[in-house]
């Protein structure tokens, strides 16, 4: 059975503005995606821990050291748009 | 209003005085142009990597260990995804189920009364950077165009969330300071709440007294002094009441506090609860502080506020004195300073939190900006226990040494406020007196003592205040009962 | 004479050393190898002509002064379009980075430059690496050598097509969940994952940083040993870089497999591959056992699962390291009244549909109510398959199995079905799960004349075992690239 996901949601979440069309299309595509990957489910895992670093490690730390910092021409040459030393952006709607 | 009690949490945000940066080798610096102390890391360019900074980890450590913090054995670090302009990677590393701190508590002092506040995590994450919004009178809402600056994405930010344990505004301004202190105390911030180097969000509820379910809770944004805490705090707790009293409901919002107006106004609802996606960082690994780590942690602490009260308080000084000493450092510094030097602790520490504040505020200058020294204070000590001054003029010499009028002794003389040692002067003057008021000796004579107040004051003007009023009383009993 | 642009890493610094070729001849000739190519492959993104015979002269240079860097000094390489190179154009194959130049290094393209390597060009790949066929590039599909109808496998189809060729002597990809391994299958040369956290992942465009790894292209197995010594060990920059020694990595090459016992995983070679693949790997597995080494077959049950757990966590962490392209500070940018509509849209005109596919399903599989049933459960299913490698290794000194279950398919024949091209992961997918190493050596070609790769595994940080094992197996296969392909049209001027 595909998986029924709110996919309109999903986009949301992701930001990425999506047609009516393509939220189905992608819809349809992941819940029958998901129909595959469900079955780690069927795997009994009950007291198994999570893996999330394939190879144990623990306390990688660096020196409190400045290294430096990027020349701003640099920072600002790949900005879609700049003013002034700053990045620019249209205008920003929600408060976080 | 006691009909209601009001149940309040805090989270604060405590950016770290680090050299660099928490993920990165950028400098943490302040009023820098923009953008100008920033790299792959701090600006999330596509390919670069977070490297935690270890004198953070101590950091967030010393903050812990002094709110008395379960340190835990292993914990790790967590994106927290949300799309934001001013967070670069559009997902913050901070800490999830399992922060590096947890379970501590806090005493706080408010009118005598001592309450505990549970501290339930502490917790490593990042800063944001800094959006400006442009046109429309720079609100967020009618805003032309924003500008970002990165320069303070990354610096090392330590999150401290309370237990809903406060009960009042004042108990929320008297956390927030004791937190403050505490955190300038470990020399690891200077938790300046006008620069935003320290940020409290507090979470509001009413409910009615004797209640125990929790009302509906507002989150208050925007506070950057302890006196703006406790005034929004008090606002927001005035709003709820009259707001249910009037048949209304509270709801679940963010609500931004207006220093102006004296006003929360609605920033946005809940009604979408965010869903943060949060799962383990795959760039880093995990925090291991082992018990010798954190022991040396903890033996390395200096002497915490609290502690440092009650060591004046077990030298005589008021409760309140002592307050006022660890509050301010300079006055702190003094006051140590003069008791190494072997001073009186209770009068010192009321000079320095009474006339030297007094002072302070009159004039608009720093105690420590003036000519004050802690040997001043120990010499001044020293010419009222040898009753070369009154207590009173003492006040007056100690005014005129942080007016830079010279040395107590220079004051003192200057002002003519050395008393009179002469016995054969005080015993004419109260020989004058005596026969000046013959009522009042007869009175005296017959039993009733109170003209004595009258007459040794007589004695003290006559002598310019300059004379040891309890040597002139004695003097008054020897000569109308002898 | 043999063109330079056919000589292996090993036999071109011999004949530099021998002053018999420079560097600037040898990289002329990989550069006159891809004007032939590329009309036919379309292996590179970018071609930095330029820069590579700067490079070249200054290597000469350097060795007429004494001054040698080492193996792969003055040899040309390239390298896969998500390695960040400083001044040159680095997109990972996405409309959402056209144009971006970085202002920093990845650390590997640092110490090749400290090895004195020459770097011709950026190579094709599917989008920020989500694929296997390369076929999802924001610029157009590689073709395959063997075959231009066939597609070179991916997500680094481009560094392997170039290698098979001769448009660069090595070259580094990056290794997700085949993506090193499943192309040089494909193209029929060697491709190589390291251990994970063995080569900094500084300045690789993420994909999934729990899963990826940048590791060698080669056409013999000595030099792709050559090639990942140069980048291997530790790096400040990457927290999950391993600390400590660097495994000796050519130290037993020739020692061959007398004595030693390989393990054919059994759930990885039957169900599911091709019979000339099956066939191809029998006959290589007969092989080391002529050679002295002892086969076993063993289950690893758990395997069956990889597919399925991959497809969660390796999308999960993609959704969130895919965040920071959003239209602020570098790359694209679409219009949109506010920055929350301008973002939305970036993305949308930015990302082609494969990556967008990952990003929903990891936002999804990671989303309030699913994590625990998705993500969650995938990372308990994966510390199961690791739990079951260790226990293998514990009996054996490596697992083989096929790289890839066929041979390269044709272009676009499965472009239009994800879960069919997710399936040419299925041998390749369990070893970046568990974080050890894996090498994939062509061994032969099928009746239609494509190359079958041979895969070892060995456990974390035993790349010394895994290059001895390989070495063996292309002495037993005797297969060379340059053999078969010396007909191919790609090559014919």
């Amino acid at each position: 059975m595909p998986v029924e996901i709110d996919i309109a949601k999903v986009a949301s979440l992701a930001r990425i503005a999506l047609s009516p069309e393509e939220l189905r299309r992608y819809g349809d595509q992941l819940g029958a995606i998901l129909e595959h990957a469900e079955r780690v489910q069927q795997l009994p895992t009950a007291g198994i821990p999570p893996t999330s670093h394939p190879v144990p490690m623990t306390n990688a730390f660096r020196d409190d050291v400045v290294t430096g910092s990027l020349p701003l021409a640099d920072v600002l040459a790949g900005a879609p748009e700049a003013e002034d030393g700053y990045f620019r952006v249209p205008p920003v709607l929600g408060d976080s | 209003m006691s009909d209601y009690e009001a149940v309040i949490g805090i989270e604060t945000h405590v950016e770290l005085m680090t050299r660099s940066k928490m993920f990165c080798g950028c400098p943490v610096a302040f009023g820098e142009a923009p953008n100008t102390t920033t790299c792959p890391v701090c600006l999330g360019l596509p390919g670069a990597m977070p490297v935690p900074n270890a004198e953070a980890i101590e950091g967030i450590l010393k903050i812990g260990t002094a709110l008395d913090c379960h340190v835990a054995d292993t914990s790790y670090f967590h994106r927290k995804n949300y799309f934001y302009p001013d967070l670069p990677k559009n997902y913050q590393i901070s800490q999830y189920d399992v922060p590096i701190c947890h379970d501590g508590s806090i005493s706080i002092d408010v009118d005598g009364a001592a309450t505990r506040i549970g501290i339930t995590r502490v917790h490593m994450e990042e800063d944001t950077g800094k959006s400006i919004h442009m046109g429309g009178g720079g609100r967020i809402h009618d805003a032309e165009y924003s500008l970002l600056d990165f320069n303070r994405s990354g610096v090392p930010l330590v999150e401290i969330v309370t237990e809903p344990d406060i009960r009042s505004a004042e108990q929320a301004r008297v956390y927030g300071a004791e937190l403050q202190r505490i955190v300038r105390t470990l020399g690891v911030s200077d938790a300046r709440l006008e620069e935003g180097s320290m940020r409290f969000d507090a979470n509001i509820s009413v409910r009615p007294t004797g209640s125990e379910v929790l009302g509906t809770r507002a989150e208050i944004k925007n506070v950057n002094s302890l006196r703006s805490l406790q005034r929004a705090v008090a606002f927001e707790i005035a709003r709820q009441i009259e707001l249910i009293e009037s048949g209304g409901t509270v709801v679940q919002e963010t609500r931004h506090w207006n220093e102006e107006s004296g006003t929360t106004t609605s920033m946005r609802s809940k009604e979408e609860s965010e869903d943060y996606r949060y799962f383990q960082e795959p760039d880093l690994v995990p925090i291991e502080v082992s018990a010798e780590w954190r022991d040396a942690v903890v033996a390395a602490l200096p002497e915490l506020p609290a502690a440092q009260r009650a060591r004046y308080q077990a030298l005589g000084v008021d409760a309140r004195v002592a307050g006022v000493l660890v509050a301010t450092d300079e006055l702190g510094a003094l006051f140590e300073e003069a008791m190494a030097a072997g001073g009186d602790p209770r009068l010192i520490g009321n000079w320095l939190s009474g006339e030297a504040v007094a002072w302070s505020r009159a004039e608009g200058v720093e105690v420590g900006a003036s000519p004050v020294t802690a040997s001043h204070l120990v010499e001044l000590a020293a010419m009222v226990a040898d009753a070369t001054l009154s207590a009173s003029a003492a006040k007056q010499v100690l005014t005129g040494v942080l007016g830079g009028e010279g040395s107590p002794a220079e004051v003192a003389e200057a002002r003519d406020l050395v008393q009179i040692s002469d016995q054969g002067v005080i015993a004419a003057a109260v020989d004058e007196v005596l026969a000046a008021h013959p009522d009042a000796v007869d009175g005296i004579r017959g039993g009733d003592m109170k003209p004595i107040g009258f007459l040794v004051g007589q004695v003290m003007r006559a002598t310019g205040g300059k004379a040891d009023p309890k040597q002139v009383q004695q003097l008054i009993r020897d000569k109308t009962t002898g | 004479m043999t063109d330079p642009a056919d000589l292996t890493i090993k036999a071109a610094g011999a004949a530099m050393r021998a002053g018999e070729l420079t560097s600037v001849d040898l990289t002329e000739a990989v550069l006159d190898r891809a004007r032939i190519t590329e009309s036919h492959l379309h292996a590179f993104l970018t071609l930095d002509q330029d820069g590579a015979k700067a490079a070249a002269a200054a290597a000469d240079a350097a060795l007429t002064g004494g001054a040698d860097a080492g193996p792969l000094h003055g040899i040309p390489i390239a390298l896969k379009d998500n390695m960040c190179t400083k001044g040159i154009e680095t997109t990972a194959s996405s409309q959402i980075l056209s144009g971006w130049i970085p202002p920093y290094n990845a650390t590997v393209v640092d110490r090749l430059g400290a090895a004195g390597a020459v770097v011709v060009g950026k190579t094709n790949l599917d989008e920020f690496a989500m694929g296997s066929s390369t076929e999802n590039s924001a610029y157009g599909t590689t073709r395959n050598p063997w075959d231009p109808e066939t597609v070179p496998g991916g997500s680094s189809g481009g560094s392997a097509a170039a290698v098979a060729v001769g448009s660069a002597l090595g070259a580094f990809g990056s290794d997700t969940g085949g993506s090193i391994r499943q192309p040089a299958a494909l193209c029929g040369v060697v491709g190589m994952k390291p251990t994970y956290g063995l080569v900094s992942r500084y300045g690789l465009i993420a994909f999934a940083s729990s899963l990826d790894q940048i590791g060698p292209f080669a056409r013999s197995v000595e030099d792709a040993a050559v090639l990942l010594e140069a980048i291997a060990g530790f790096d400040i920059h990457d927290a999950t870089s391993i600390r400590g020694d660097v495994p000796n990595i050519r130290g037993s090459l020739h020692d061959g497999v007398a004595g030693l016992k390989v393990g054919i995983v059994t759930e990885l070679s039957t169900t599911g591959i091709d019979a000339e693949v099956r066939a191809a790997v029998d006959q290589t597995v007969d092989g080391l056992s002529n050679a002295g080494a002892e086969v076993v077959d063993v289950s690893l049950p758990s395997c069956e699962y990889g597919l399925s757990a991959y497809y969660l966590i390796a999308p999960a962490e993609c959704s969130a390291n895919l965040a920071r392209f959003d239209g602020v500070r570098f790359g694209l940018r679409a219009e949109g009244a506010t920055t929350e509509e301008m973002m939305a849209a970036t993305r949308a005109e930015g990302f082609g549909p494969e990556v967008i596919r990952r990003i929903l399903l990891g936002t999804y599989a990671l989303s309030a109510g699913y994590y625990d049933a998705f993500y969650g459960q995938a990372q308990r299913v994966r510390t199961l398959i690791r739990r079951e490698f260790a226990a293998a290794y514990e009996d054996v000194d490596v697992l083989v199995a096929p790289t890839s279950p066929t041979t390269a398919f044709p272009v676009g024949e499965r472009a239009a079905d994800p879960i069919a091209m997710y399936y040419s992961d299925v041998c390749t997918i369990p070893v970046n799960l568990t974080g050890d190493p894996a090498i994939s050596v062509p061994v032969a070609l099928d009746s239609k004349g494509l190359p079958i790769g041979f895969q070892v595994m060995a456990p974390a940080l035993g790349e010394e075992r895994l290059f001895q094992v390989a070495q063996t197996v292309e002495d037993i296969a005797g297969f060379t690239a340059r053999a078969g392909l010396a007909s191919s049209e790609v090559l014919q001027p």
